[in-house]
């Protein structure tokens, strides 16, 4: 089977690529090995929040030049880091994902847990705060779904009280859930979501908050709603009637999981080929080094051929890099990757401290190619948290790598001579 | 640190993280509070049953064996097959009457044909309904597919069978027991299609039910003895006599190649990459260029295509869907990736039924709103239950491909 572009990897590196492509009229098929990330999102994409000395980072832009020489976005070079981080708001508003925030100033977002983290685009479910220290309000409703254990509403009370909110903590009781919580191990996030999503539901939701309500200006809700239909928060929101904060869940996230489908929606709806559930096995190279075709366990002894092949198949978790006692390696191709050598330099005993193997990954000179043997293969390109060079956790910048090398590769593919640069 | 590498449990139960992500896409999860959902049936319940066995939950039943955990599992965790397995070791209820009637297609399906008409009509009448609701637990609501008087094979044996050996290559076909049974005419469109093709087609020596139904309701024993049976004749067609098995049903072809080793434990590995659907083999060789099409010119149709779970699970969804734009007159749609909620035999179950249609919904609001000239699907059960459930006719692309072929020119063309 043959087309234009196979990205090997349907989380959001691949799909954004994926879509930009397609979109430009290019033939596009994704393999995916089940649901990504995106399922786990925070409702916010960071973009770089410190520098890897622990320098807190107000200005993103600005702070790149502080990084390391094999950081990604030192590899792309800062005109196009930045050229790319303007132009994200946009291009993910085309790909129907609704965000806010700037990549010239970090805003704030609230974790589950009520700690606040530095946050570049957040999906419109969420209002970011503009400062670390800012209140989100005088005096706190924090309202939780009775039964619902992955919204912890003390932690989340002790954190505002901390900044001076006063908080009260109250349960909503709705008949409709009470079918639910016959099973508490499947109370969960999207299976509230979808009864919440029902006509009349969430407006009985927002009807009794609004009894409950006594002279608090804000309202604090796990963020439950909308699975399929985005605009649900909002309308929620307006319907209480006082300012709405919703509160990023435990795993698994509705926004993060409305927001995979509307991707790959919008890339199936322009003509990309979404093959979930299926694993790449091996690869094949052309006698110039490049990469013909690969298989997958799906289709067996039925290849898929195409001009360029992208790599976005992630890190340890989507076992786009796997780890043995001995040594680190990608399966599919088996580029060059950078990692420290000995496997007590690959993690900190301390669960908390700086891990090492969340740098680990491919090594990719121009930032998007990749290599084999030091030889840079013209025709596989390299996107997403797969690259080496960042301890995304650690600087908060793993959303930026994944949307910005996405449509630095893609770019990269559909400008020939971009590409030729690097063709023998 | 070795111990860590090679400890790898049957399904890959050892790699699930707890991550949700199977409870989030399982169909049956949101319209039946009773099934704690695939985490908790499979992995974390599996932990329980290592210890105990006691801890086994008779709600598993309410698992619809559709895989779809499992396609959207980001750890390769066969959910599906762990939850299917756990009945199969821990459920120690016998099967009741009725679960051992829907579960013998085959049976069943030999003794409907020999007095059809008969069958047809009993089977279509309301008392008669109302008794099997009453007394069974066949809910009233199902229409059983009709019963044709004669069977696919009886049909081949008089009519085909004596010109297969005439062509240049040859297939065995694995016919299923729907389309041996209920519909031959689906195996007569494989056959024409084939043979236009430059292919003949060849009956397994022994063909049984491939053993889905019995599965899913407990009859494991007899399961495995149909196995073994269509493997030995599997084999001899693909080490004998060099033929490769196509099917028409999505279902019969994943349970021959992946319900067998991973649930009944019985070994294929030797024959498995020569199993397939009929739809991947034609793709195969159009794709090749080994095969040339010649289209009816006035061939138009608004297709939806419906991807079956299963046919989900094994990724072949693609090969049917591009075959079918292939058809120059062809406006194809494919349907978001829904379950239709019959899952075989599970839908017939009056305790099933109000699950059943909630489950398939949305697949059907999709289709009353697309209005396609009829739907096309690689699954009987998915058309029976979608035929019941809309307005639309459903064809399998197999038999879309019979109606848009100039057969006799394909047949020149192929020469």
């Amino acid at each position: 089977m043959k087309f234009d572009t196979v990205i090997i990897g349907g989380g959001l590196s691949g799909l954004l690529c994926g879509i930009r492509l397609q979109k430009a009229g290019k033939k596009c098929a994704i393999v995916s090995a089940g649901q990504s990330a995106i399922h786990f999102s925070s409702g916010s994409f960071d973009l770089l929040g410190r520098l890897p000395d622990g320098t807190a980072v107000e200005n993103p832009l600005e702070a790149l030049s502080g990084l390391n020489p094999d950081h990604p976005y030192s590899l792309l070079g800062k005109e196009k880091v930045c050229r790319y981080a303007e132009q994200a708001p946009l291009f993910l508003e085309s790909c129907g994902v609704h965000v806010s925030g700037e990549a010239s100033r970090n805003s704030w977002r609230i974790t589950p847990t009520g700690e606040r983290k530095p946050a570049w685009l957040t999906l419109s479910d969420f209002t970011p705060l503009e400062s670390k220290e800012q209140r989100i309000g005088e005096k706190a409703l924090i309202v939780n779904i009775l039964g619902y254990l992955d919204f912890n509403t003390k932690f989340l009370a002790d954190s505002f009280e901390r900044q001076g909110t006063k908080c009260r903590i109250v349960s909503l009781k709705l008949e409709e859930m009470e079918r639910l919580r016959k099973n508490p191990s499947e109370m969960r996030s999207t299976n509230i979501a979808r009864v919440m999503d029902r006509d009349g539901v969430w407006e009985k939701a927002a009807e009794q908050i609004r009894q409950m309500l006594e002279d608090e200006d804000t309202v604090v809700l796990p963020a439950v709603f909308g699975l399929k239909d985005g605009s649900v928060p909002q309308s929620l929101g307006k319907y209480i009637g006082v300012k709405t904060v919703f509160v990023a869940t435990m795993p698994p996230s509705v926004p993060g999981i409305r927001t995979q489908m509307n991707l790959r929606a919008e890339f199936e709806k322009a003509g990309g080929r979404f093959f979930l559930g299926d694993t790449v096995t091996d690869a094949k190279f052309t006698a110039d080094g490049n990469v013909e075709s690969i298989g997958t366990v799906n289709f067996g002894d039925i290849r898929l051929y195409a001009d360029n092949f992208v790599l976005a198949s992630g890190s340890f978790f989507s076992k786009g890099l796997i780890a043995t006692p001995e040594r680190i390696y990608e399966p599919v191709f088996n580029i060059d990757l950078d990692y420290a050598q000995g496997r007590d330099n690959w993690f900190d005993g301390n669960f908390w401290n700086r891990q090492n193997y969340i740098s680990f990954g491919a090594s990719a000179k121009d930032g998007i190619h990749a290599s084999i043997n030091g030889e840079t293969i013209p025709n596989l390109y390299v996107i997403g948290s797969i690259l080496s060079g960042s301890n995304t956790l650690y600087e908060g910048s793993g959303g930026g790598i994944a949307v910005i090398t996405a449509m630095a590769a893609a770019d990269a593919i559909l400008d020939g001579t971009e590409h030729a640069e690097y063709a023998k | 640190m070795n111990m860590q590498e090679k400890n790898i449990s049957a399904n890959n139960f050892e790699q699930c993280i707890k991550c949700t992500v199977c409870t989030v896409y399982c169909p049956v999860v949101p319209v039946n509070p009773l099934y704690p959902g695939p985490k908790q049936a499979g992995p974390d319940g599996e932990r329980l049953r290592l210890k105990k066995g006691i801890f086994f939950d008779d709600t598993l039943k309410y698992c619809l064996n559709c895989k779809r955990c499992e396609v959207a599992c980001p750890s390769g965790v066969r959910i599906g097959d762990i939850i299917q397995a756990a009945r199969i070791k821990y459920n120690t209820k016998p099967p009741k009457l009725r679960d051992m009637m829907l579960a013998s297609t085959d049976l069943m399906g030999s003794v409907a044909t020999k007095v059809a008409p008969a069958v047809n009509m009993t089977l279509g009448l309301k008392p008669v309904k109302s008794v099997m609701d009453g007394l069974l637990g066949i809910d009233k609501h199902r229409d059983f597919p009709k019963y044709s008087s004669r069977t696919f094979e009886k049909w081949y044996r008089k009519n085909v069978k004596t010109f297969q050996d005439s062509f240049n290559h040859h297939v065995s076909f694995f016919h299923g027991c729907y389309a041996n049974y209920n519909y031959p005419q689906l195996g007569k469109d494989l056959v024409s299609v084939m043979n236009a093709l430059g292919y003949g087609v060849h009956l397994l020596d022994k063909e049984k039910c491939c053993g889905v139904a019995l599965i899913s309701n407990g009859m494991t024993d007899k399961a495995r003895k149909n196995a073994a049976a269509n493997l030995e004749s599997i084999r001899k067609s693909v080490n004998e006599r060099q033929m490769p098995v196509i099917g028409t049903s999505s279902t019969c072809s994943f349970t021959l190649r992946d319900e067998y080793p991973h649930l009944l434990g019985i070994g294929n590995d030797d024959v498995r990459d020569y199993i397939e659907l009929a739809t991947r083999f034609i793709y195969r060789l159009a794709d090749e260029g080994k095969v040339r099409f010649v289209f009816k010119k006035d061939y138009k149709a608004r297709i939806a295509y419906h991807t079956p779970c299963h046919m989900e699970k094994l990724g072949w969804g693609i090969f049917s869907a591009e075959l079918l734009r292939m058809i120059p007159g062809v406006e194809l749609t494919v349907l978001d990736s829904n379950c239709c909620g019959i899952a075989g035999t599970y839908g017939f179950k009056k305790e099933n039924y109000q699950v059943s249609q909630a489950i398939g919904k949305p697949l059907f609001e999709q289709i009353a709103k697309l209005r396609p000239d009829f739907v096309a699907c690689d699954c009987e059960t998915c058309k029976w239950q979608i035929e019941m459930s809309t307005d639309y006719a459903v064809k399998n692309p197999i038999s879309v491909l019979a109606e848009a072929l100039d057969l006799v020119a394909t047949s020149e063309a192929n020469k």
